[in-house]
């Protein structure tokens, strides 16, 4: 019984994570960390590296499917990645450096910020 | 000048995303707010984006031994079907339509986040003043210990 629970919640929980990962081109891991973590109990450190793996072909999936759909603006996306490339590791130093609980909150009020800025401009 | 904001705002959306607390949902909106960019272009940049960023990441967490096989595949196959199948779903939806609703959805990632590390901040403190208490506080023992 407690299989089936736990499968139908990876296969179910796994469409939720592709669908807003595909439909936002982002955003897959905020729903797959909690997903490991509080449904399936996942140690906090391995929900977060796993999600990343499994972030990944949805990624390159959608990313190809994009692609095809002439949304790919090349200069952007390389100047971008590079930064981005950067900034990661960066950011996976820091994870161990700063008080998470105020980068958190900090993080927290931007996405709200920002979130109210595009659904009303 | 374009060339360099767009890698402030990469290095800001990575950052963020090395910590482990979703990059692109911070880089999507900074490419939209601040470089101008159409919502499409700016999910298709973070979604291509992602890849190098992961692979550099992954690297670290599989030598940590810190990935959990088992559990990628039976959530990774439904994940990357309906993944492909929201993205075409994307493109039938308009660029002002599709920018309100990630709008909508950051803003409840944002809630759910606040709420989330409220709670964390308020757990720690609370594990802070026990601790302090803990080294106050002498033991009964301690104190009638001669008397009992």
């Amino acid at each position: 019984m407690k299989k089936i629970v736990s499968t139908m919640l990876k296969a179910g929980g796994g469409a939720a994570i592709g669908l807003i990962n595909g439909f936002f081109g982002g955003g897959g891991g905020m729903l797959c960390v909690p997903l490991l973590e509080k449904a399936l109990k996942t140690e906090t450190k391995k929900a977060h590296a796993t999600a990343i793996m499994i972030i990944l072909p949805i990624s390159i999936a959608s990313g190809v499917a994009y692609i095809f759909n002439g949304y790919a603006d090349w200069g952007a996306t390389a100047v971008s990645s590079i930064g981005v490339t950067a900034g990661g590791a960066l950011g996976a130093l820091l994870l161990s450096k700063l008080k998470s609980v105020w980068v958190g909150i900090v993080f927290a009020v931007l996405m709200i910020v920002a979130g109210l800025k595009l659904l009303v401009g | 000048m374009k060339t360099i904001l767009l890698i402030i705002i990469g290095l800001l959306g990575g950052v963020i995303g090395g910590m482990g607390m979703g990059g692109g949902t911070l880089l999507i909106p900074l490419l939209t707010i601040f470089a101008g960019m159409e919502q499409h272009a700016a999910q298709a940049l973070n979604l291509i984006a992602f890849v190098p960023m992961s692979v550099v990441a992954l690297g670290i967490h599989i030598k940590n031994k810190l990935v959990d096989f088992k559990t990628v595949l039976p959530i990774a196959l439904p994940a990357v079907a309906a993944g492909i199948a929201a993205s075409y779903l994307s493109k039938l939806t308009g660029a002002r339509a599709l920018s309100r609703y990630f709008g909508l959805f950051l803003t409840l990632l944002g809630i759910y986040q606040l709420i989330t590390a409220i709670i964390n901040a308020v757990k720690e403190h609370k594990k802070r003043k026990r601790r302090l208490l803990n080294v106050r506080e002498p033991k009964r023992s301690e104190i009638f210990g001669s008397l009992d």
